[in-house]
């Protein structure tokens, strides 16, 4: 379907932007990547009066780091960290991992993160690294500036905390410490479908015992999902040596963990292809996979890294 | 609103409504319809063109976004006296298309990579998620496969 018609503005600043989203009576959009926007549009499901293109909005493509986090500017675009160098350490080595699952080179030029995080869909992989790494959403409106913590910001299938009229300037990662290993791993019935099931993962050791885990979990729930009671049963077990092999054995931490992910943390809704115990069997199995990958990681990663995390 | 696209080096000044994809307005308004729609939701690739030397979904970005930018179809790959472009070339050599219709955008795509960064040719792996970019329904990906490796290496 050919799109509907709507008015269309331009702006070159924030608070333009700010000013032009404000106009209640519009239904007003932000256009950035538009890979989903124009996607839904043409599809019915959404139809705005008004279409912001902050694409000419200087200064928002930035990736900066700045006070221990990875700011993320609204038009830094998936591609961007398709190089581990674009951000310190392990992070910059989970966000590679995670943007290859992201459709494919020619919309992840133009598809942004920001965008993501604003679409909110349950399936998305930006969406569950930003709840896994308890990232900050940064929010303009007419009211003023505010940041929404990760955790308070799903709501459900595209719903989140984000008003009218609010325009996500960035998102803070925070930057993880060198004992960090990482992993990503995401099922899908084919290259072109999303994520029936996607786990990221972060695994912190020390002394050979793990201090903390991060999971955050895609498409397990009617949003986006973080695994803290698998997170909580791996606080302090032993981080063993890396499990040979994709599947770790049934008494492994690991294992366990994914056991308690798949039945505690996730609520799957039915989908075609995938009933809910469907579900939850490949969730059990590739946090379980993503916890092994990430200790790998880590293993593989040691020594290399310099102390504090310094840019490799 | 009124924008000018910079279409295989030519100016187009033009007249457009803001709901108008850079798609239909390359295909309506310019006359170029070597650019295929396909599914029309950024899935199939068959619209790939190139924007300021990127491969980008022509049905998901609006032709007022591309004002003042250089595009570039399928039609500006041949050299000005019609010499096919070395892709064109391999696709033809390699059996790389049947009914043509996803070609320009396959094309596109590896003229977008191999030109921004031609190390992709030497890993087999990067070319293989690059062409699953794009949906082929009839020849397959591997001959397109072995086209964009044939191109890389002339």
């Amino acid at each position: 379907m050919k799109l509907p018609a709507f008015d269309y503005l331009a702006p070159s600043t924030v608070p333009e932007a700010v000013d032009a989203l404000a106009d209640p009576g519009r239904r007003a959009e932000v256009l950035a990547g538009g890979q989903s926007l124009l996607l839904d549009m043409r599809l019915g499901r959404a139809g705005p009066g008004l279409l912001v293109d902050v694409n000419g909005v200087g200064g928002l493509d930035q990736v900066r780091v700045r006070d221990g986090a990875l700011e993320v500017g609204a038009l830094a675009r998936h591609r961007v960290f398709e190089s581990p160098a674009a951000a310190p350490g392990p992070l910059g080595r989970l966000l590679a991992l995670t943007v290859v699952h992201i459709a494919h080179p020619p919309i992840r030029a133009r598809g942004t993160v920001v965008g993501s995080l604003a679409w909110a869909h349950p399936a998305s992989e930006w969406c569950a690294v930003a709840l896994a790494l308890d990232a900050a959403i940064e929010l303009r409106g007419a009211a003023g500036a505010r940041t929404v913590a990760a955790g308070d910001y799903f709501h459900g299938a595209h719903a989140t905390a984000r008003v009218p009229g609010e325009l996500i300037t960035a998102v803070r990662l925070p930057l993880l410490g060198p004992a960090t290993g990482v992993a990503f791993v995401e099922h899908r019935r084919t290259e072109f479908c999303f994520a029936q099931v996607a786990v990221a993962a972060a695994l912190t050791v020390r002394d050979g015992v793990i201090a903390e885990a991060r999971i955050g979990l895609a498409n397990c729930a009617d949003r986006p999902l973080r695994a803290h009671a698998a997170e909580r049963s791996l606080a302090g077990a032993e981080a063993g040596p890396p499990v040979a092999g994709r599947r770790p054995p049934p008494e492994h931490p690991f294992a366990r963990a994914g056991r308690i992910a798949a039945e505690r943390d996730a609520r799957p809704v039915p989908e075609p292809y995938a009933d809910p115990e469907y579900r939850r069997h490949v969730i059990a199995v590739l946090v379980g996979r993503a916890l092994c990958q990430a200790s790998a990681d880590l293993a593989a990663h040691t020594g290399h890294d310099r102390p504090g995390g310094d840019r490799p | 609103m009124r924008i000018t696209l910079t279409v295989n080096g030519r100016d187009h000044a033009l007249d457009v409504e803001p709901r108008r994809v850079l798609a239909d307005v390359l295909r309506e308004d310019c006359r170029l319809t070597g650019t295929h729609l396909g599914c029309e939701q950024g899935v199939c690739g068959a619209c790939t063109v190139l924007v300021d030397g990127e491969a980008v979904r022509s049905c998901l970005l609006l032709a007022v976004q591309c004002d003042g930018r250089a595009i570039r179809t399928v039609e500006g790959l041949a050299g000005p006296d019609g010499t096919p472009h070395p892709l064109q070339r391999a696709f033809s050599a390699e059996h790389a298309l049947q009914c043509g219709f996803c070609t320009p955008g396959f094309l596109m795509l590896a003229a977008g990579a191999l030109e921004s960064d031609p190390a992709i040719a030497a890993d087999p792996e990067r070319v293989r998620a690059l062409v699953g970019s794009n949906l082929c329904r009839c020849t397959g990906y591997e001959p397109i496969h072995r086209a964009i490796l044939r191109a890389a290496s002339e």
